[in-house]
């Protein structure tokens, strides 16, 4: 059908709201509340228009397009509409932006920007309200918060874990667990996607940043660092660059300018992730073990499980992470090598990730009283760190990652996409299972954007299912599944953020979904071209196991690689 | 003990779904006096709601207190006929005194503090009951000496 926009003819398609119309047309109305996949509330009124017939405005989000309808989306009236609502938002809203990490960043800033305030015309009364600090991974800041709803909605309607709420009324209301209480005491994974959502400064990371410097400073540490296999794909959106550039060879340049002794990629460890977990998959297939076999790569997931599951723990792989295996190896064989106190290693890991800052300090993921990662930066917080030190990506050469970990398979890199992590282990408990290489094509059906995704694959004679979900409120669902009594499937592979971790909790902010289309697709890209397509072929991964850790499963790589799970409950 | 009186109201309503919240709610303040942690996590439970949504739609609700009430429960009236002699003032002073807002108690355990819409003795206007007990013609400087002599009943 055809509607009239500013005098112009579009074109809408039945059924829709008119934002989506005015969007595909390339016509700009400024949006707080709407959200890309779920229905619209209409709560914040910030995308109002003019339909001709109507006598007051319309929130665009929230309105249906109808054959011949006349629009006007910049006259002066929702124009003015628009700035008084950024002016009340402004009259409560601390104005501390020099100080706020998403200075420059922020949406009510660039609304006001846009829209031409230039003072404060409403004088609001401030509520002084807390900063909750609780989390590991996560800060609170409620005077920062303009209501919008976007967290509330994304933890509830996609993670299904609702750890927060609207509380009180009026002009009391703010967003809190219940109780107000700690974000650490309530169901909160640390899964950050509410961080993602978030317009302006009110949810942001708890920052690593001086646990970082203090360990350069200090010469008594060797510092080392990782980035996990969906940085590399990301970091350079925050210098400029578009969606899906892998920017993997300069980051190793970058890290090394900022003071790190050493820089490896962690997918060097998920190449062993995947030597372990093939392993254990295999072995629970060939003895009857449990299944179906869960990933435990993503903390924000194996939080949910302990926490909604307990019951389907022993589903879990014992396997670490990534970032955790990588951290064991160096505070024990690197450390060996360089012939340094396990202790003066400093393992700092980038990730695309809030929550692997709850995974690294969490006591039970700690070897021998020691945490294998010592510090954790998210892929936002190292671009603001490379940018405080006055370097730019685009200007540097790329460099290799530091032997002796230095090589990792396309695989490995595999694990930043949902889907990822399950293909690489089909391809290696394949050679596991019957000697030979499995064809990729055959696991097509695992990959792209889809929240939930089955296939059946062929190993040898037997058959086996398989299913990659992303976005708790989806694994919730797989999860009911599974304990109603679905036996089909041998191996689930479960990521919290809808996508995976190019979506992670910790990546730039503003993408939207073809944004995350372009970070997945630049993963199976490199995976294409890639001549070392598995774990298992990976000649460093194997030199590791001959010279330290005997052979996948063994006892040592147990000890070091692998970890144990146990039921928690939320207090509110 | 606390937990069999939220029992007896939860056994009043088995596979109760999110309509009946509200009611809940309402009988459990009244078995307990308040809504406390426990109440709001077995509520959530009981009607497979998260304890934000049931915390959240509980405070939208004036009625609804969530700290046991202290040694001397203050109710201030803000009928009509107490408006108009003045006891907004007297509630902001009260508020000052005992630092706790309404629906709160202070850290003590020795006061608590409600708003009620009219306490149903307009001739004493301004009016502020203590445990039941009416003080008639309340002004802000009153506000001191009668919080004292409660504090001196509690100390003796
Ligand atoms: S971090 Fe994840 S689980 Fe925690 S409040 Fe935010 S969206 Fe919810
Ligand atoms: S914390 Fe952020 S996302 Fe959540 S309601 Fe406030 S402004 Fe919106
Ligand atoms: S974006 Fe339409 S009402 Fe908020």
């Amino acid at each position: 059908m055809t509607i009239t926009v500013n005098d112009k003819a579009i074109e809408a398609k039945p059924g829709e709201m008119l934002l989506t119309a005015l969007r595909r047309a390339g016509i700009r109305v400024p949006t707080l509340c709407a959200m890309e996949g779920l229905l619209p509330t209409g709560a914040c009124r910030m995308c109002v228009v003019e339909v001709e017939g109507m006598r007051g405005l319309v929130p665009s989000c929230a309105f249906p397009v109808r054959e011949g309808m006349k629009v006007q989306t910049h006259s002066q009236r929702a124009v003015r509409a628009r700035k008084t609502i950024v002016e009340l938002l402004l009259a409560n809203h601390p104005d501390d932006c020099l100080y706020c990490s998403r200075n420059g960043n922020c949406q009510l800033q660039e609304l006001a920007a846009e829209l031409g305030v230039r003072q404060r015309r409403y004088q609001g009364a401030r509520n002084p309200m807390r900063l909750d600090m609780s989390s590991p991974s996560i800060v609170r800041d409620p005077e920062k918060c303009i209501l919008c709803g976007k967290c509330v909605r994304v933890c509830e309607e996609v993670q299904s874990v609702a750890a927060i709420d609207f509380v009180g009324r009026g002009s009391k209301t703010r967003v809190a667990p219940a109780f107000n209480a700690g974000l650490n005491v309530s169901s909160c994974v640390d899964c950050g996607q509410c961080i993602l959502a978030c317009p302006t400064g009110a949810l942001t990371e708890r920052s690593h940043f001086k646990d970082v410097f203090d360990a350069i400073r200090n010469p008594k540490k060797v510092v080392v660092v990782q980035h996990a296999p969906a940085v590399s794909v990301t970091i350079g959106e925050m210098f400029g660059a578009r969606p899906g550039v892998d920017v993997a060879g300069v980051l190793n340049a970058a890290l090394r300018r900022l003071g790190f002794d050493y820089v490896f990629d962690t997918s060097f460890a998920a190449d062993l992730t995947i030597m372990e977990e093939a392993n254990e998959l295999v072995d629970r297939v060939k003895n009857g073990g449990v299944l179906p076999l869960m990933t435990s790569c993503c903390p924000a997931w194996v939080d949910f499980a302990e926490q909604e599951f307990p019951d389907l723990l022993p589903h879990l792989s014992s396997c670490k992470s990534p970032q955790q295996m990588l951290g064991a190896v160096l505070k024990s064989h690197f450390a060996n090598r360089l012939g340094v106190a396990p202790g003066d290693v400093f393992v700092v890991s980038v990730m695309p990730c809030t929550a692997k800052k709850f995974e690294a300090s969490s006591p039970e993921r700690r070897n021998e009283g020691q945490p294998d990662v010592d510090a954790v930066l998210t892929t936002r917080e190292l671009a603001r760190i490379i940018r405080m030190r006055g370097l730019d990506l685009r200007d540097m050469v790329a460099e290799l990652p530091d032997t002796p970990f230095g090589e990792r398979s396309s695989a490995g890199k595999l694990f930043g996409a949902s889907g990822g992590v399950l293909e690489a282990a089909l391809r290696t408990a394949h050679h596991m299972l019957t000697g030979k290489e499995l064809d990729a094509a055959k696991v097509k059906e695992i990959r792209g954007l889809q929240g939930v995704k089955e296939a059946r694959v062929k190993i040898g004679g037997a058959e086996l299912g398989v299913a990659a979900v992303s976005g708790l409120a989806n694994a919730r669902r797989l999860m009911q599944e599974v304990r109603a009594g679905r036996r089909d499937l041998a191996v689930i592979e479960v990521m919290a953020c809808p996508g995976g971790c190019v979506n992670g909790g910790g990546q730039p902010i503003g993408a939207d979904l073809d944004a995350v289309r372009a970070r997945m697709k630049a993963l199976y890209d490199i995976d294409r071209d890639s001549d070392l397509r598995t774990s298992h072929a990976n000649e460093l991964v194997k030199r590791l196991y001959d010279e330290n850790l005997g052979a996948p499963g063994s006892e040592k790589a147990h000890h070091l690689l692998h970890t144990a799970y146990a039921p928690r409950q939320a207090e509110v | 003990m606390v937990e069999s009186r939220i029992d007896e109201v939860l056994e009043r309503h088995p596979g109760a779904g999110r309509d009946a919240l509200i009611p809940i709610l309402q009988e459990v303040q009244e078995a307990e006096g308040y809504l406390s942690r426990e109440a709001i996590v077995r509520v959530a439970d009981h009607l497979s709601l998260p304890p934000s949504k049931v915390f959240g739609v509980a405070t939208f609700y004036n009625q609804f207190r969530f700290q046991g009430r202290g040694t001397y429960h203050v109710q201030v009236c803000r009928g009509t006929a107490c408006h108009v002699r003045g006891s907004a003032a007297v509630l902001d002073s009260i508020r000052r005194a005992l630092k706790i807002e309404p629906g709160e108690t202070t850290r003590d355990g020795m006061f608590s503090l409600e708003v009620v819409a009219c306490i149903g003795a307009c001739g004493l206007a301004p009016v502020i009951a203590i445990n039941g007990e009416f003080h008639a013609g309340v002004t802000p400087d009153k506000v001191n000496a009668i919080l004292n002599s409660c504090k001196r009943r509690s100390a003796a």
